[in-house]
C-alpha cells in the first residue's frame, strides 16, 4: 500500500507530464502481480469497489473525533478523503506530540490487493468497520489513498490515456497496442502484464473499437492567415466527439479518451458503420440560423443535461436529441487517413456522408470567404448560439496526435461582459481547497434588487486570488455552511461568452463560461448593471 | 472563576496593558511597546521605546534601523509601572519570547507564536503556569500535526541524493526558518556548502553572530547553474516561483511550512516536495500546553481561533477569540 500511496503523492505533487508518466512507469515495472493491475484500474477509472458513501465516512470520523472539530477541519481543508487521513486516530491513541511515534502509521502489513479484497467482499452495511480496519494500519498517505479508492475516483489528475501512455512507455511498446486490447481486458489485467513482459501474446480485442487521440487547435490570438493556405469551418459550442465503428460495434469517446457511448444511445445506436470520425456531439434546437450555418443545434445549456450520465431517461432522449456534427474522418474502413492532407480528407468525408444516418449526423460546412477581412466580418455576425467561433485548418495538413503549430487555430468569438456585484463566495477545491475563490455575483433589477446571475471562478491571477480571498473574509455579513455572504460593494467586471434563459438562477439567465475579467475596485456597487442589460444580450 | 482583569486590554491591534502604559505587539507605531519576536505582523516600526531580547532588538535593527531600545536577558524581571514583566523563552525564532506580566496577584502570558519541539536556533519554550493565557492558533484544527522534523529532513536529503543532476530549491521564511532548516540539516550529517538567497543573507549573518552556528553558506547570485547541481538552495517562499529561480538547475521545489500538510496548499504554490515543518504549535502542541499551564481563561489572538475557543469550551475552560488584525502567518505571506 505504501507504494501505491507514494505514487498518488507523487502524481498530486509532480507537475510536468513527464514526470508523472515516469512516476507511473517506475511504479509499474517495479510492483508486483495484482497490485499493479488493480493501480492501473484505479488510474484509468476502472476499478469498481462497493464504495462507501462519503456519509458513511463521516459517521465514521464522528465517533473518532469531536463532531465540531471535523466540521471546521472538513470546511477548511476541503476535501473529505484528505480531511479524514489526516484527522484519524486508533480509538486508544491519545495523540501526544512529544511522542509522534505513538500516531498511526505505515506498519507495512496493508497491499493493494488486500484493500481491494477487503473492500470488495463482504456486505455493504459493514463495510465501514472494515474500512476503518484497514486505515489503523496505515499513515496520512495511506490513509488518503484507500479513502479515495473507497468512496470512488482519485482525482488525481491522471486520464487513463496517461495511464495508458505510461504503461506503454514502461515496457516500450506502442500506446496504441494498449488501447487496441484494451477492451479485452479486465481487473488486474494479468494477460495485459503477462504480454508486456513477453510471457504470452498479445490479449485480443477481437474487432473492439478504441480510441485514438485528438488533434487539437491552438487559440490564433492576434494573428492572421492566407486563406489560401487555411480552410475557415464553425467552431461550435458543444463538446468534441470521437466515434468508432467496427462494423459490429460502435464506441463514442470524449476529448480524454473516455468511453461516454452509455450517455449517448441515440448516437451510438444510429451508427453501424466502419470508420473513425471525428466531430462536435451537440443537441438539437430550433432557432438558430440553420439556412446559414448548416442544421440547427441548441445551445451549450441545452447538451449539458445530457453530459455525465450514466444512463439517460426516454425523457432526456426526447427532450434533448443529440446528433453530431462531423468535420474529419480518421479511418475509412482498415485504411488510415491520418496522414492525407486535410481537403483529402475532407473529399472522403464528404463522401462518405451518404452512408450515415442523416437524422444523426451531418456535415460541418465550410465557410466560403474571400479574403481574411472578410472573414472577421462573417465571424463577428454569426450569432447563433451554438457558434464559439472558428476554426482555421492548414489545407495541406496530416491529421497528427496533440496540437501542433501552424495547423490548426480556434479563433474565438470576442467575450460579452458586463459589470456584476459580488454577493456570495465559497471556497474551491482542489488546488483552491482553502481559498473563498468561487464566487456568485449578481446585476439589479427594476426595483433595485440584486439578483444571481452567474458563478466564475477562474480568470483572476494568483495575486487577485489572494486580494479576492482578503476580500470575502474581510466583508462577510452572513455565512451559510462554507458559503459566504459578502457586503454588496464589490463590482466584478465578468467576461462571457454568450447568455441564455435559464431555470437555475432567479434573474432567469445563466452564462456561459463565465470568468472574472477585471476586479473594479473603482466603480460603485449601483453602477453595476441592469438584469435588461444582460437579457438584451441574449442571443 | 476570577473576572477578566480590567488591567489588560486587548485591542484588534494589539494588547494594552494599562499599568505599565505599553503595547504588546502592537499594529501601529506607539511610544511605549513589548515585542515578543522579530516577525513583521509582531514587531513593527516607528515605535518610541521598545522592550526586548537582544536578540530581537538586533532583528529589529536589521529590518528598520536602530531604534530607542531596552535589551532583555531571558528571566531578567524589570517593572514598568507597577507591572512586572520578565520575557520567558518561546521557542519561535531566534530572540522569540512569551511575555509574562504580573499585576495586583494576578499573572497573564502572552505567547506571541511560539512551538514546542526542539530547534537548534533558540531555546525551548518554556510553560508558566498563569491565570490568563494569551496563545496564537495558527495551527489550531486537529488535521495539524507536524511530523518529527529529522524526518521530513531526511527525505529532503533523499532527495537531494536520488536526483544528482537537479538541485533541491527550499523555501523558506527568510528569519527563523531558512536558519532552522540550515541547522538541522548541519545536524542530520549534510555539510556540503548551501547556496542561499541574497534576500537571506543579513539574517543568516546575524544568526551566526548570536552563535548559531550554519556551516558554509555560499550567496546563490552569480553562481552558474551547473555548479549548483545536486546541492540545497535556500531561498524565501515568494522567490520559488519567480524569476528568480529560472536560472537553477531542474530545481525541485520544496517548502518548509506547517501548510505543507494540506497537500492542496502544497498544490497551489506548485511544490514538488512538501515538508511539514513549522515554528508554530500544532494542534496537540497548542492543546497540550494549554492543559500544562492551566490557566483559568485562555485568549486566542490569531489562526484558527473558533476551534481552539471550541476546544476549551469541552473541557469546561473559559475561553475568547481576540481577533487580532493584521497576523498573518509569516509562512503564508
Amino acid at each position: 500500500m505504501r507504494d501505491f500511496a507514494q505514487l498518488l503523492d507523487g502524481l498530486v505533487y509532480t507537475p510536468s507530464r513527464n514526470g508523472k508518466l515516469t512516476l507511473i512507469a517506475d511504479y509499474m515495472r517495479r510492483t508486483p502481480d495484482p497490485d499493479r493491475g488493480w493501480a492501473l484500474a484505479a488510474l484509468t477509472g476502472g476499478l469498481d469497489l462497493k464504495t462507501v458513501k462519503a456519509s458513511a465516512i463521516s459517521d465514521m470520523i464522528r465517533q473518532r473525533v469531536d463532531p465540531v472539530l471535523y466540521e471546521m477541519s472538513r470546511d477548511y481543508v476541503g476535501d473529505l478523503a484528505e480531511t479524514v487521513s489526516l484527522l484519524w486516530v486508533k480509538p486508544d491513541d491519545e495523540p501526544d506530540y512529544q511522542n509522534t511515534a505513538s500516531r498511526a502509521g505505515d506498519d507495512a502489513t496493508v497491499r493493494l490487493d488486500a484493500v481491494v479484497q477487503q473492500l470488495s467482499a463482504g456486505s455493504r452495511a459493514d463495510a465501514p468497520a472494515r474500512l476503518a480496519a484497514i486505515l489503523d494500519h496505515l499513515d496520512t498517505s495511506g490513509r488518503f489513498a484507500v479513502l479515495k479508492l473507497a468512496t470512488g475516483g482519485l482525482r488525481v489528475g491522471i486520464s487513463s490515456r496517461l495511464a495508458k501512455t505510461a504503461l506503454a512507455q514502461a515496457f516500450n511498446v506502442p500506446v496504441d497496442d494498449i488501447e487496441e486490447s484494451w477492451h479485452a481486458l479486465a481487473p488486474p489485467y494479468a494477460p495485459l502484464f503477462d504480454w508486456l513482459e513477453g510471457r504470452s501474446p498479445r490479449p485480443d480485442p477481437a474487432g473492439v473499437p478504441f480510441f485514438r487521440p485528438f488533434m487539437l487547435a491552438h487559440p490564433l490570438e492576434d494573428a492572421t492567415v492566407d486563406l489560401a493556405d487555411y480552410a475557415a469551418e464553425w467552431k461550435w459550442d458543444g463538446i468534441r466527439v470521437q466515434i468508432v465503428g467496427t462494423g459490429g460495434q460502435t464506441r463514442l469517446f470524449s476529448r480524454a479518451g473516455d468511453d461516454i457511448t452509455a450517455s449517448f444511445p441515440d448516437v451510438a445506436e444510429a451508427f453501424d458503420g466502419h470508420a473513425v470520425l471525428d466531430g462536435e456531439l451537440l443537441v438539437k434546437g430550433e432557432t438558430q440560423g440553420a439556412d446559414v450555418h448548416g442544421g440547427a443545434a441548441a445551445s451549450f445549456n441545452a447538451l449539458q443535461q445530457r453530459l455525465g450520465r450514466k444512463t439517460v431517461s426516454a425523457k432526456m432522449l426526447g427532450d434533448y436529441p443529440a446528433f453530431v456534427r462531423l468535420y474529419d474522418i480518421l479511418y475509412d474502413g482498415e485504411e488510415d487517413l491520418r496522414a492525407l492532407p486535410w481537403h483529402m480528407r475532407r473529399a472522403r468525408l464528404e463522401a462518405y456522408m451518404p452512408s450515415l444516418n442523416s437524422n444523426r449526423f451531418d456535415l460541418s460546412a465550410v465557410i466560403e470567404a474571400d479574403d481574411f477581412a472578410a472573414l472577421e466580418d462573417i465571424r463577428a455576425g454569426a450569432r447563433d448560439a451554438a457558434i464559439e467561433g472558428i476554426m482555421l485548418k492548414r489545407r495541406d495538413s496530416p491529421y497528427v496526435a496533440g496540437r501542433r503549430t501552424g495547423l490548426w487555430y480556434k479563433w474565438k468569438r470576442d467575450p460579452l461582459t458586463a459589470d456584476c456585484v459580488m454577493m456570495y463566495a465559497q471556497r474551491g477545491h482542489g488546488k483552491r481547497s482553502s481559498y473563498y475563490s468561487d464566487y456568485t455575483f449578481g446585476c439589479w433589477n427594476e426595483d433595485g434588487e440584486l439578483l444571481p446571475v452567474g458563478k466564475a471562478y477562474s480568470g483572476f491571477t494568483d495575486e487577485e486570488l489572494k486580494w479576492l480571498d482578503r476580500f470575502v473574509r474581510g466583508h462577510t455579513v452572513n455565512r451559510f455552511g462554507p458559503v459566504r455572504e459578502v457586503e454588496k460593494t464589490l463590482v466584478l467586471e465578468v467576461a462571457f461568452d454568450s447568455i441564455h434563459e435559464s431555470k437555475r438562477h432567479k434573474s432567469g439567465l445563466a452564462m456561459r463560461f463565465p470568468r472574472i475579467a477585471r476586479i473594479r475596485r473603482d466603480k460603485p456597487a449601483e453602477e453595476a448593471d441592469q438584469i435588461a442589460t444582460l437579457r438584451s444580450m441574449i442571443a | 472563576m476570577p473576572p477578566t482583569p480590567h488591567w489588560i486590554e486587548p485591542h484588534p491591534t494589539g494588547i494594552y496593558v494599562r499599568p505599565a502604559d505599553a503595547w504588546i505587539d502592537p499594529a501601529q507605531p506607539r511610544d511605549r511597546a513589548l515585542v515578543t519576536h522579530g516577525h513583521a505582523d509582531h514587531a513593527r516600526g516607528g515605535h518610541g521605546h521598545v522592550w526586548a531580547t537582544r536578540e530581537t532588538l538586533a532583528i529589529m535593527g536589521l529590518r528598520y534601523g536602530t531604534a530607542d531600545g531596552t535589551p532583555l536577558a531571558y528571566d531578567e524581571t524589570f517593572k514598568l509601572g507597577d507591572v512586572a514583566i520578565r520575557y520567558v523563552p518561546a521557542g519561535h525564532v531566534l530572540g522569540s519570547a512569551q511575555i509574562v506580566l504580573e499585576h495586583a496577584g494576578e499573572r497573564v502570558v502572552v505567547t506571541g507564536d511560539y512551538k514546542r519541539r526542539s530547534d537548534p536556533t533558540c531555546p525551548a519554550f518554556v510553560p508558566v503556569p498563569c491565570d490568563i493565557f494569551v496563545t496564537e492558533a495558527t495551527f489550531g484544527l486537529p488535521v495539524f500535526r507536524h511530523p518529527d522534523t529529522d524526518e521530513e529532513i531526511d527525505r529532503l536529503v533523499g532527495a537531494l541524493h536520488a536526483h544528482p543532476d537537479r538541485c533541491v530549491l527550499v523555501g523558506a521564511y527568510a528569519l527563523g526558518k531558512a536558519q532552522r532548516i540550515i541547522c538541522t540539516l548541519r545536524a542530520r550529517g549534510h555539510h556540503d556548502p548551501i547556496y542561499i538567497h541574497g534576500a537571506l543573507e543579513k539574517m543568516c549573518a546575524l544568526y551566526e553572530d548570536f552563535g548559531v552556528a550554519l556551516g558554509e553558506l555560499r550567496p546563490a547570485a552569480g553562481v552558474a547553474a551547473k555548479d549548483m547541481r545536486g546541492h540545497v538552495i535556500v531561498a524565501p517562499p515568494s522567490a520559488l516561483n519567480d524569476r528568480w529561480s529560472r536560472r537553477l538547475p531542474d530545481p525541485i521545489t520544496a517548502m518548509a511550512s506547517g501548510w505543507m500538510r494540506v497537500r492542496q496548499r502544497a498544490r497551489q504554490r506548485n511544490v514538488e516536495l512538501p515538508l511539514i515543518i513549522s515554528d508554530h504549535a500544532d494542534w496537540d502542541e497548542l492543546t497540550a500546553t494549554i492543559r500544562e499551564v492551566a490557566p483559568s481563561e485562555t485568549w486566542v489572538t490569531h489562526g484558527r481561533e473558533e476551534a481552539l475557543v471550541h476546544w476549551c469550551a469541552m473541557r469546561q475552560m473559559r475561553a475568547r477569540a481576540l481577533a487580532m488584525v493584521g497576523r498573518e502567518d509569516e509562512d503564508d505571506a
